[in-house]
């Protein structure tokens, strides 16, 4: 018995740097994915809104602002948090109710509108918060943790700060025609090299901005999709929300270590393999299948460790991926064809939801100005903090 | 002026300082930082999914260990950070694999950079400033390349 279920429409709010309120991006979205379904409001019987963040937390409540703002209906609604992988687990909640035939029409939409600069904790203090300590005791900023997953690359697998910038390059030539990207524009390696260090290895270009934006998909069961008309809708085959396995060898943001391996010796996954892997099974899918990816590039370098993350390539290869243009569209294995967090910035509630919309674009043939000529299977991946995996994979 | 921990029970101080962490009575696991009774009992659950420990007891880190990643700060990081000196002096930070199977983040010693680090080099851990408030100097631990 398949897993599937099907999405009926898709939309977004550009992203940008607007100042409104998170509702007002909320509903252009969610009304654009109706409308891209053809299922009237009325029709939608569960809402899951993907929560605001706030300095890392959860922020303003999501789901039934939304249902509201778009007319009360009496649907039942969720809400979800999840920090960056907040989108999947929304998608998450869906896909359980349609697939225990508890629901048949389900609207997931993610918005937010975010601050300037550098991500900082809430005001006050906490000395038994480790997302406080990190500021306080370390000056331990986001940049900073992807700094380290640059470097490391670097150091081990002999990638160069040009490497970096060839991701960035790269993604800003597969957004210019996105009508959805906030940043579109051609960019040198000499540029994002001539752009000011932020934290060595990375410059200010290799790392993405903060944006506001808005992201809403219409989950459907496929057989309530075929009924309204969708032959061959694109399906969610696989949602994919694994938290670490103890333990956790890696250094995630907010924490100031890792797990000891002492007790129960290394895992035989590292979290971000596992988010893939989880995917993958649960699909009967693997990584030679899949056509296209759609990955967080929170840092260009953090790109490269999710291709191989995937099982895209093996570990230490995707600059050669890169550099050959296999991930560039026209590639084997194109990656981020919407651009990316590069040309986007990160809107975290929505940005997950965002991936989702994107491959569905590409894998009905109508993601135009970027389209990877017959896809037939992608990929999203991300990790939100505090544990939180992220990846979604579809089929047409 | 007197020099105090900017936290207490993380770190010893002297001539050889150590890390503090904390380890399950029931399993061994280590973990740092170590467990704080202030900030209640969530926190000494075991991070062990076989075991349901919640006593810990206090143990030193090894002192030297080798680096995982490196970077620096070279803008200032926002509040709570407190900047020592004006203006803003960039500061390296380093992720360091210790023998005890667990990788801890700190700042690199003043007067060392990322030119001074390589992923796998040995650095030991000092105590330094970290900032100067009304009791004195605040220090924290640091890493320091080994020559």
């Amino acid at each position: 018995m398949s897993n599937a279920v099907a999405i009926a429409g898709v939309g977004m709010h550009p992203w940008g740097k607007w100042g409104r309120s998170f509702v007002e991006y909320g509903v252009h979205a969610a009304r654009a994915a109706l409308k891209d379904s053809g299922i009237p409001w009325s029709d939608v019987d569960l809402v899951v809104g993907g929560e605001t963040v706030r300095n890392g937390y959860a922020g303003y409540v999501a789901g039934s602002t939304f249902a509201q703002a778009l007319g009360w209906n009496g649907a039942r609604i969720a809400t979800s948090y999840a920090a960056c992988a907040t989108g999947a687990q929304a998608i998450d909640t869906a896909r359980a109710r349609i697939l225990a035939g508890m629901c048949e029409v389900a609207l997931v939409v993610g918005a937010d509108t975010t601050p300037k600069g550098f991500l900082a904790p809430n005001a006050g203090e906490r000395w038994d918060d480790p997302d406080w300590l990190r500021f306080r005791l370390l000056g331990m900023t986001n940049p900073a943790y992807f700094a380290l997953y640059a470097r490391r690359r670097m150091d081990l697998y002999g990638a160069t700060a040009e490497d970096n910038a060839l991701v960035k390059v790269k993604n800003a030539r597969h957004g210019l025609r996105n009508p959805y990207a906030r940043f579109r524009k051609e960019t040198t390696v000499a540029d994002v090299l001539a752009s000011p260090v932020v934290c060595d290895p990375l410059h200010l270009l290799d790392i993405c901005a903060t944006s506001d934006g808005a992201a809403a998909v219409v989950l459907t069961s496929v057989e309530y999709a075929r009924r309204h008309g969708i032959a061959n809708p694109v399906r969610v085959e696989a949602v994919s929300t694994v938290t670490p396995t103890f333990p956790n060898t890696t250094i995630d943001m907010p924490l100031l270590s890792t797990d000891s391996t002492a007790v129960a010796g290394a895992p035989e996954l590292t979290f971000k393999e596992a988010i893939g892997q989880a995917a993958y099974e649960e699909a009967g899918i693997g990584p030679e299948d899949v056509d296209v990816a759609e990955v967080y590039d929170l840092s260009t370098a953090l790109e490269l460790d999710w291709i191989e993350d995937l099982q895209l390539c093996k570990r230490g290869e995707a600059e050669v991926l890169l550099r050959s243009g296999e991930t560039t569209i026209g590639g084997r294995i194109p990656v981020n064809p919407s651009g990316g967090l590069a040309c986007f910035g990160e809107a975290v509630p929505a940005q997950a939801i965002a991936q989702v919309c994107e491959l569905a674009w590409q894998l009905r043939g109508d993601a135009e100005g970027r389209q990877v000529e017959g896809a037939k299977v992608g990929l999203t991946a991300n990790q939100g903090l505090f544990g939180h995996g992220s990846s979604v994979l579809l089929a047409v | 002026m007197t020099a105090t921990p900017v936290i207490d029970g993380w770190f010893t101080t002297g001539e050889e300082p150590h890390l503090l962490a904390s380890r399950c009575i029931g399993c061994s696991n280590i973990v740092f930082p170590p467990v704080s009774s202030e900030a209640g009992g969530a926190t000494s659950y075991c991070r062990n999914p076989t075991c349901d420990g919640e006593e810990h007891e206090t143990v030193e880190l090894s002192r030297r260990g080798t680096v995982w990643s490196y970077t620096d700060a070279q803008y200032q990081p926002p509040a709570p950070y407190v900047p020592q000196a004006e203006p803003y002096q960039p500061f390296a930070l380093a992720a360091v694999e210790l023998p005890e199977g667990i990788v801890v983040l700190g700042q690199v010693a003043d007067g060392y950079g990322v030119a001074d680090l390589k992923v796998g080099a040995e650095v030991e851990l000092v105590v330094e400033t970290l900032n100067t408030d009304d009791s004195g100097d605040r220090t924290i631990y640091r890493w320091r390349p080994v020559r």
